[in-house]
C-alpha cells in the first residue's frame, strides 16, 4: 500500500483547460496517473486532452466517477472550487494554487473537516507516490518507488529530499507536500498518521520551515504516536524575525516559530533533524540501516 | 500589507468605535490649520511609521502649544526613526498624525489575529497595556484572555471573559462588548490577519478609547480590498523589496555580501542556510519561482546586484517542470544583458541538469557551474572573503 493515491484512484482536474491545468495534467497522464476528465465552467461537452471537460464537479461525479479532485483554479475561486468538490462527495482534494486569502481557508477547513474529507494544499506541490500516480506539480523522473515517507511544507525542497532519498537508492512510499500557508488542509500530524499505519513505508522525512507551530505540534504527536524513524530538517535557521520568507506562513513573529525553537522541540521528541539540506538523505539510511 | 495608525483609525472611526479626533498633516504649513480644526489647547504629534516603539524612540509628543506641534513636525517630517522594530537606518516619516489629547487612567491590551493552531481567529486581551504582550503573556498569564472564537461568532461567554480578566466594570463592558463585535466585523470584512489596539485605553471619565491601531492585512486578500490596497505606503519598504514585488519575486534584504537567487521559498531558506553553515553570509532572500525565465533571471540579477555589498551571486536552481538548459540560458543571456561583473557560482539539479551545466561552462567565464549544493556553496562563501 501506499497513502493517499492508489492504482483506484481517479482523478478530476479542476481547471483543466487552463494553462497550468493543461501542462501539469498532460504530466500527470504520462506519469500513468488515471485521470478521467477535467472541469471548467463554460466548456462543458467539450474535450481537452483526449479527456472530457465538464461545467460542473456534480456533472463529472455523475459521468465518470473521480473519487479525487486535483485543483488549479485562481486563487480568487480556489474556495468555490474546493467547496463544490467536497459538495459533490469527493474525498480527497488536492489544491496547488498559490495565493489563497487565510480567512477562505479558515472557512474552507471547517466544512472539509466536517464532511471527513482529506484536502491538501493549497500552495503546495500535490501529492505523488512513485510508480502509481501523481496529483501535483513534481516532476515525476526524480521519484524512485520505495520506503522512505516524506511530507514538507515546501516545493522545492521536496525536491531535495526525494532526489537525495532516490540517489542513495531508499525510494520514496509517498511524497506529500502540505503547503506553506498558514492555514494548510492538512497537517504534518495528519500525514504523519497516514506513514505510521503504511505497510510500504519505514521511515519518514519531513520537512518544515519557520513560521507557526506546526513542527512543534508534530514533535508532541511523534513522541506519542509514532514508531517509525523520523528525520526532520527545518529550514530558515538563518531568517530575519518579523520578514515574511516568500511562503505566505513562513514568518517568525513576536519571537514565535523560529527554527530554533522547532529543532529543540523535534531533538527532544526523538526527530533527528539534519543539520543542514546537504545530509536529509544520509541521515534517513543511517537510520534505516 | 501594513498600514499607518492613521490609516488604521480612519477604519475604525468607520466601524464606530472610539479613537481621537485626529488629522495627518504632511508638509509644515499645514500644522496650524490642523490644531486648529481639533481645536483644544493640548496636542498629540505621532510619527507615523511601519514599526512599533515610537513612544521610546521620540517620535511622540504631547505639546502644549501649536509651536510645540510645528517643532515636532519639523524635526521629523521627512527624517528617519529608528525603534527597536526597525533596522539601524529606519523609516521614513512621511506624515505626522496630530490628536487631541486624551486623558488616560488605565492602559489594557488588546488584538485580533489568525491563530493558526486552532485554525480561528483569536482574540488576546489584556489589563497590562502599552507595554510588550509576549512578555505579559510569559511573566503574568493570568492578566490575559486569550480566546479562540467559532467562525464569525462572538459569544456572551467570550465577551465575560475577557471583561473580567481587565476588570471592566457594567457600563465599560458593554463598551467592550460593542468593540469586541465590531472588531471581529472588521476583521472578516477587510480580511486582516492582525488587528492590534495597544494601549486600549480607560479615559479619566471611565470610558474606553482606542489609543493606539495597528492593522496588518492579508496579501493574499488584496484583490477584494481595493480600497484598503490603495492606502499601502511603499515608503515604508525596503526599495529593492518592493521593486521586487512588482515582478511577483520573493526578495528579503539581509546583512551579508553572498547574493542568492533560488526557486522555491522553502529552497530559498535552505540555500542561505547552507551558506552560513560553511560560515558566509547570506546577502538575500530570492525566491525567482518556479517559471525562472530569462525575462524573471535578470529582473533578480538587477535587484541582487544593487546592493553594494554582495560580491559573488550564488544561483541555485532544481529544475522540476522547468528544464535547466533552459534557465541556463536564461543565466547567460541575462548576465550579458545585466553586465554582471562580480562571480556567478550556479548548481543545477534536475530536469535536463546536465546541458545546462554545459550551456553555462562554455558561456562566460564569470560562471562557475557545479552540480552539487555543496560544492556551489562552498565556492560561493570562499569567493565572497
Amino acid at each position: 500500500m501506499s497513502i493517499l493515491i492508489d492504482k483506484d484512484t481517479r482523478v478530476l482536474v479542476q481547471g483543466f483547460t487552463g494553462s497550468q491545468g493543461t501542462l501539469h495534467s498532460s504530466q500527470s497522464i504520462e506519469y500513468g496517473t488515471n485521470v478521467v476528465g477535467g472541469v471548467t465552467p463554460g466548456k462543458g461537452g467539450t474535450a481537452h486532452l483526449d479527456l472530457p471537460v465538464f461545467n460542473s464537479v456534480n456533472e463529472a461525479v455523475e459521468q465518470v466517477q473521480p473519487n479525487a479532485s486535483l485543483i488549479f483554479v485562481p486563487a480568487p475561486f480556489c474556495k468555490g472550487a474546493i467547496l463544490e468538490a467536497a459538495e459533490a462527495g469527493i474525498k480527497f482534494i488536492v489544491c496547488i494554487t498559490e495565493g489563497v486569502p487565510t480567512l477562505d481557508m479558515l472557512e474552507v477547513k471547517k466544512i472539509v473537516d466536517g464532511l471527513n474529507i482529506t484536502l491538501i494544499g493549497p500552495n503546495c506541490p500535490g501529492v505523488i507516490t512513485p510508480g502509481v500516480g501523481k496529483m501535483g506539480i513534481m516532476p515525476g523522473e526524480i521519484h524512485l518507488p520505495g520506503r522512505v515517507g516524506i511530507i514538507s511544507r515546501s516545493g522545492t525542497l521536496t525536491y531535495e529530499a526525494v532526489k537525495q532519498t532516490t540517489d542513495l537508492g531508499l525510494g520514496q512510499s509517498s511524497c506529500v507536500g502540505i503547503g506553506g500557508d498558514p492555514i494548510p488542509g492538512s497537517s504534518f500530524i495528519d500525514i504523519l498518521e497516514l506513514f505510521e499505519s503504511d505497510d510500504q513505508t519505514d521511515a519518514i522525512v519531513m520537512v518544515g520551515e519557520i513560521g507557526g507551530s506546526a513542527e512543534e505540534e508534530a514533535a508532541e504527536f511523534i513522541s506519542q504516536n509514532v514508531t517509525k524513524p523520523v528525520v526532520s530538517y527545518i529550514a530558515g535557521q538563518t531568517a530575519p524575525p518579523g520578514k515574511r520568507m516568500g511562503h505566505a506562513g513562513a514568518i517568525i513573529s513576536g519571537g514565535k516559530g523560529t527554527a530554533e525553537d522547532k529543532i529543540k522541540k523535534l531533538n527532544e521528541s526523538g526527530v533527528v533533524v539534519a543539520k543542514n539540506l546537504l545530509e536529509i538523505g544520509s541521515t534517513i539510511k543511517l537510520l534505516m540501516s | 500589507m501594513n498600514l499607518h495608525e492613521y490609516q488604521g483609525k480612519e477604519i475604525f472611526a468607520k466601524y464606530d468605535l472610539p479613537v481621537s479626533k485626529g488629522k495627518v498633516v504632511t508638509s509644515l504649513d499645514e500644522v496650524e490649520q490642523v490644531c486648529t480644526d481639533i481645536g483644544g489647547s493640548r496636542w498629540v504629534a505621532k510619527a507615523q511609521v511601519h514599526a512599533g516603539g515610537r513612544g521610546k524612540s521620540g517620535g511622540v509628543a504631547l505639546c502644549d502649544t501649536i509651536e510645540e506641534v510645528a517643532d515636532f513636525t519639523k524635526k521629523w517630517l521627512g527624517k528617519r526613526l529608528v525603534t527597536y522594530q526597525t533596522d539601524k537606518e529606519g523609516q521614513l516619516v512621511s506624515c505626522i498624525l496630530v490628536e487631541e489629547c486624551t486623558n488616560i487612567a488605565d492602559e489594557l491590551y488588546y488584538s485580533a489575529v489568525v491563530d493558526r493552531s486552532s485554525r480561528e481567529v483569536a482574540i488576546i486581551a489584556s489589563s497590562e497595556g502599552g507595554v510588550n504582550i509576549e512578555k505579559v503573556a510569559e511573566e503574568t498569564p493570568e492578566k490575559i484572555a486569550s480566546i479562540s472564537l467559532n467562525g464569525k461568532d462572538v459569544s456572551k461567554g467570550d465577551i465575560e471573559k475577557i471583561c473580567s480578566t481587565l476588570k471592566l466594570n457594567e457600563t465599560q463592558s458593554l463598551q467592550m462588548e460593542h468593540i469586541v463585535r465590531k472588531t471581529v466585523s472588521m476583521f472578516f470584512e477587510c480580511d486582516l490577519s492582525l488587528l492590534e489596539i495597544n494601549p486600549l485605553v480607560i479615559k479619566d471619565d471611565g470610558n474606553l478609547h482606542c489609543l493606539d491601531a495597528k492593522i496588518n492585512i492579508d496579501s493574499n486578500a488584496l484583490f477584494r480590498q481595493k480600497e484598503l490596497q490603495e492606502m499601502h505606503d511603499p515608503t515604508q519598504e525596503d526599495p529593492r523589496e518592493s521593486e521586487a514585488s512588482k515582478y511577483d519575486l520573493s526578495y528579503v534584504s539581509l546583512d551579508g555580501n553572498i547574493g542568492c537567487m533560488v526557486n522555491g521559498a522553502g529552497l530559498a531558506m535552505g540555500t542561505m542556510d547552507t551558506i552560513k553553515f560553511f560560515k558566509g553570509n547570506p546577502a538575500n532572500f530570492l525566491d525567482v519561482g518556479g517559471t525562472a525565465t530569462q525575462e524573471r533571471v535578470a529582473k533578480a540579477f538587477k535587484i541582487i546586484l544593487d546592493d553594494p555589498e554582495v560580491k559573488v551571486v550564488l544561483v541555485n536552481i532544481f529544475g522540476g517542470i522547468v528544464r535547466c538548459d533552459l534557465i541556463a540560458q536564461g543565466i547567460v543571456a541575462a548576465i550579458d544583458d545585466v553586465g554582471v561583473e562580480i562571480p556567478v557560482v550556479v548548481r543545477l539539479e534536475g530536469n535536463s541538469a546536465e546541458k545546462g551545466l554545459s550551456i553555462l561552462s562554455n558561456s562566460s567565464s564569470r560562471i562557475q557551474s557545479k552540480n552539487s549544493l555543496e560544492d556551489a556553496a562552498r565556492t560561493a562563501v570562499e569567493l565572497a572573503k
